[in-house]
């Protein structure tokens, strides 16, 4: 044998595609539940992907049976955070990613619209009192402007 | 309860300053409820708790250790979210990350020991050697010196990795240096250990962020360690039980067994008896641990790992000798698990009673 490209090697797939650990039908099962709870009472549930013991390509077999719905939100806090409807409406993938795009969480929430989503009354004042600042400093500046600059009926006098 | 932490800023202000919004700081709440696996019902509260916490002080000892446990605790942070625990803390003496050297960081030690007595938080790795103080000592002090002046202060203490809270590796057999494990010399102080060779990142992240977020230590397991973490063992959660369940094992690295991914219990597999989060919180953000990459559990968050016979041999062969005629008698998983459950506990027991 002359060299390393001379060994055979022959790729072989450990385990099936298709071969389940059995830890994707009882969670699709639970979001079931969790959705005709939501639908029926207004209650909502969120299921910690990290709790749950998948074995190599179960997350992404869960995430295929969950499908892509309506909805895709980008949200940057702390990082990035992909919040996705899956194809069934009130059922949301949630993945928080930390700056360097290493996954922190990994969460199914079943609600009408993720909490994370609505903005809240401290964020919402925050604003409201940027953007009065931002209204004030700008109205007084348009104000020094004005005085800054001769009126156009001066103009006209002189040259009328 | 422990007692009250120092009147210092909250968290909240902290996050406040730093120009963390609310869903920036409900997306920190929802990734540490799943860090200290507690439900996710539980971030409001987390949420709740965590905006009034105060910083708490953090002492942290290295003894004989090889530095593993602050090598997976630096990797458990990123300049996000976990970052923000680590800025949450104060962290105020540990020997491989302060600038400071010498007589200055003693002196900051002793400091931060008078201004947060009874209320700072003491975090060992390594074990300690008793008898002989020149197998380890640190600014002409014996390891056991350093812990007994530090403990005295203490709230609680966290004993970080294997070696600290039972002993680990040095403290295996002949033990040369006489090594023992934190609990072993401190009797009146709340201990929490959270063992393994290292232990995983997150789970001294999540240890720290309860002890932030709640003011009072979790709850405990037999050997002290936090329920959360390892209230299951590996096996009990682990992706592969379904073939251990019908009997399906590699009997060795390269048939096929091992090929098909079956259960790794004949190649001695210790995940029967070992309580750990790795087959859920998994290793390197996620990826996969141990068992997933092909290698049986070696059993390092448990005491006395290292003298448990061979990391390669089942459960069940020191107690029963010849493992082929146990299993070649077709015993099912169910009596398999029984049985080595069994053998396991005389096993510890042994190494219990050959310490003393």
């Amino acid at each position: 044998m002359s060299g390393i490209r001379d060994i055979g090697v022959r790729v072989e797939t450990p385990l099936p595609e298709d071969h389940s650990f059995g830890n994707v039908r009882p969670i699709l099962h639970e979001v079931l539940h969790a959705l005709e709870r939501l639908a029926d009472t207004g209650e909502p549930t969120t299921i910690d992907l990290r709790a749950l013991p998948f074995g190599p390509g179960e997350e992404e077999r869960l995430e295929e049976a969950l499908g892509t719905g309506e909805v895709a939100i980008r949200m940057e806090a702390l990082g990035e955070s992909r919040i996705v409807e899956c194809a069934f409406p009130g059922v949301w993938l949630i993945t928080h990613y930390n700056s360097h795009e290493e996954i922190m969480a990994r969460l199914i929430e079943i609600a009408e619209v993720p909490a994370i989503i609505r903005a809240e009354s401290r964020d919402m004042r925050a604003g409201a009192a940027s953007l009065r600042r931002r209204l004030e400093e700008s109205g007084r500046e348009h104000e020094s402007t004005d005085a800054a600059t001769p009126q156009p009926h001066n103009t006209t006098h002189e040259t009328g | 309860m422990l007692g009250n932490m120092p009147e210092k800023q909250t968290l909240g202000e902290i996050l406040e300053q730093q120009g963390v919004s609310r869903r920036g700081f409900m997306k920190f709440c929802a990734t540490i409820t799943s860090m200290m696996a507690l439900p996710p019902s539980m971030v409001s509260a987390v949420a709740q708790s965590l905006e009034n916490a105060k910083r708490p002080s953090v002492i942290w000892l290295p003894f004989q250790e090889c530095t593993g446990c602050t090598e997976s605790f630096t990797r458990s942070h990123s300049p996000t979210i976990e970052g923000l625990i680590f800025n949450s803390i104060s962290l105020d003496y540990h020997h491989t990350l302060q600038a400071a050297a010498g007589h200055a960081a003693e002196d900051a030690k002793h400091q931060a020991m008078e201004a947060n007595k009874g209320e700072y938080l003491l975090l060992v790795d390594g074990s300690i050697p008793v008898g002989n103080p020149g197998y380890s000592c640190i600014a002409g002090m014996s390891n056991e010196d350093q812990l007994m002046e530090a403990a005295e202060g203490a709230a609680a203490i966290v004993s970080i990795g294997t070696c600290a809270a039972f002993g680990g590796i040095p403290k295996a057999k002949p033990n040369p240096t006489g090594a023992v494990a934190v609990r072993d010399l401190i009797k009146d102080k709340p201990i929490i250990n959270v063992s393994g060779c290292p232990p995983i990142p997150m789970v001294i992240t999540g240890v720290l962020t309860h002890f932030l977020t709640f003011g009072s230590l979790p709850e405990l397991d037999h050997e002290g360690r936090p329920v959360a973490f390892f209230g299951q063992t590996i096996h009990d959660r682990c992706y592969r039980r379904t073939f251990y369940d019908r009997g399906l094992f590699a009997e060795s690295f390269d048939d096929e067994g091992a090929k098909k991914g079956w259960c790794l219990y004949k190649l001695g597999c210790k995940a029967p008896t070992t309580y750990n989060a790795c087959a859920t919180v998994k290793w390197n953000q996620g990826t996969s641990f141990p068992i997933e990459s092909g290698h049986p559990c070696l059993g390092c968050s448990e005491p006395d790992f290292w003298d448990k016979g061979g990391f390669y041999e089942p459960l069940s062969a020191t107690a029963f000798g010849p493992t082929s005629a146990l299993l070649a008698a077709g015993a099912a998983g169910a009596a398999l698990g029984a049985a080595s459950a069994y053998a396991a506990r005389r096993k510890q027991k042994k190494a219990q009673e050959s310490q003393t």
